[in-house]
């Protein structure tokens, strides 16, 4: 279980407020947390990773102190074993694709792991590329790679998929949950999208003022597939892969009418 | 034509530089990164030689050094005589062109994203390890910059080391001096040997780094 209970005053565009949380997230969940911007999602994100100091308050994993204000207890972003995802990916510019995963592996690793990453993340092309040279969607899976390939306990990903076109960010998605599951992870996932937020999230905070306003749990979240109605327009199918092509209606008036989205869905699926 | 004052130059250039190198890493890495308040006063000290006539930094250091006064007492009872010798000319460089090194180095490290140090201590990293292995590879424009504007500056100097070294032949006569010395004494078409020579060798240095920090030499590697 971890725990958050902090207080930070933020700036934001509206002047300062005082972000205050209290709540718990169980071990291998996948959380989402989604409200506009200047909230302090990304704070809370960086507090919880050590890059920011939260001005009162306490943060526990198990039984783990990471964070406590009274104790004077603040471990340092390398000593929490966490991964981080970074909407701007921060792959460095001067390693290849391959030197960016071996920079991460913990002491004593293998390199093998980097291997077994790149043929897990379909990188086998892109190796011995400069990230300079990858599209927005390489990148972002390179560093998602990168992130937990030294097998963090903790997840963290802020807006992992904002700059991505509808078709990548699925697959994007489906890479995500695969190392949320394969990985045993406890994630925590800034997002805004309605849809990817049904699709990934086992819980979900809306931050409002400053402050957690709602948590929902899945069986909640069926107002959002209520408005949209879906057609799988086709369907492929590879060795490794099934693909369907799916297309979303808008709900206007009774009838679904005005189209939401197209898109794919797609799972990868190791064969037998 | 004597050789000497023109490897004397390029000898306390090269040395310099090293040193100036090493001793800016820190100060250049503490000013990118800190919120201390003390900050524009380091800043303000770096930056004076840009400003301050070289005399009077020479003046100063040659105060500092002379064995008549305390400091300079210290330094001979423990074997240190920086005024008239090469050492002090070292001394007297680094603090010199410190503005040179430093300030292209800090802001190097300035404008790097903060989302790189942050990803590379997350994953584990040290500062030591950061700072070697992420931030200096992606700030190399920066440290060319640096080492050659240091370089060149020294090579350029005149009134901090006469004030420091004199004249003497062999052990502190630089080629500015040199060239000061045989325009005093009419004797121009040395005097322009020694020019032609600085003139020359800085010109080349200057032209390598613009190219470089172009990426001149990685189009023509493609």
């Amino acid at each position: 279980m971890i725990s958050l209970k902090l207080d930070k005053k933020l700036d934001s565009s509206e002047g300062e407020f005082l972000l205050s949380i209290d709540i718990e997230i169980p071990k291998y969940s996948f959380t989402i947390l989604c409200g506009d911007s200047g909230a302090g999602k990304t704070s809370i994100l960086r507090m919880l990773s050590g890059l920011m100091t939260p001005d009162t308050g306490r943060i526990t994993y198990d039984d783990t102190v990471w964070y406590d204000s009274r104790q004077k207890i603040n471990l340092s972003p390398k000593d929490r074993g966490l991964g981080f995802v970074f909407q701007e990916q921060a792959l460095f510019p001067n390693m290849t694709v391959r030197q960016n995963l071996a920079y991460a592996l913990a002491k004593g690793q293998h390199s093998k792991e980097i291997d077994l990453l790149i043929t897990e993340f379909q990188l086998d092309g892109l190796q011995d590329r400069k990230p300079a040279t990858l599209s927005g969607g390489q990148k972002q899976k390179v560093s998602l790679a990168r992130s937990i390939i030294n097998r963090p306990k903790l997840l963290l990903l802020d807006e992992p998929l904002s700059a991505l076109d509808q078709k990548r960010r699925m697959r994007l998605q489906d890479f995500i949950l695969k190392a949320h599951r394969d990985y045993d992870l406890t994630t925590i996932m800034v997002s805004h999208d309605a849809a990817e937020i049904n699709k990934m999230a086992q819980a979900v905070l809306s931050l409002e003022n400053g402050k957690v306003s709602r948590i929902t749990r899945p069986g909640e979240m069926k107002k959002v597939s209520e408005m949209t109605s879906g057609t799988i327009t086709k369907i492929d199918e590879s060795a490794e892969e099934l693909i369907l092509k799916i297309s979303l209606k808008k709900k206007s008036g009774n009838a679904f009418q005005e189209e939401y989205a197209t898109g794919e869905m797609i799972w990868v699926s190791k064969k037998m | 034509m004597d050789w000497q004052p023109i490897i004397l130059t390029f000898r306390l250039a090269l040395v310099t530089t090293i040193i100036l190198f090493f001793v800016s890493l820190p100060l250049a890495y503490w000013l990118a990164f800190t919120r201390s308040k003390t900050k524009p006063i380091l800043e303000a000290l770096i930056t004076m030689p840009l400003v301050l006539p070289p005399t009077v930094i020479g003046f100063y250091l040659l105060v500092a050094f002379s064995p008549a006064y305390q400091f300079g007492g210290w330094l001979e009872s423990i074997g240190l005589r920086f005024a008239f010798t090469f050492p002090g000319l070292v001394v007297a460089s680094i603090i010199y062109s410190l503005p040179f090194m430093v300030q292209p180095i800090q802001s190097g490290l300035s404008n790097l994203p903060p989302s790189l140090r942050e990803a590379s201590y997350i994953l584990g990293k040290t500062k030591i390890s950061t700072l070697t292995h992420v931030l200096l590879p992606n700030i190399k424009p920066s440290l060319l910059t640096g080492i050659v504007l240091a370089f060149a500056h020294t090579i350029g100097e005149f009134g901090v080391v006469l004030m420091i070294g004199g004249n003497i032949p062999g052990k502190t006569k630089v080629a500015s001096i040199a060239i000061y010395d045989e325009v005093e004494s009419m004797n121009y078409a040395m005097a322009n040997n020694y020019s032609l020579v600085l003139f020359s060798v800085t010109f080349v240095i200057l032209i390598l780094v613009y190219l470089a920090n172009g990426g001149y030499f990685n189009q023509i590697s493609k």
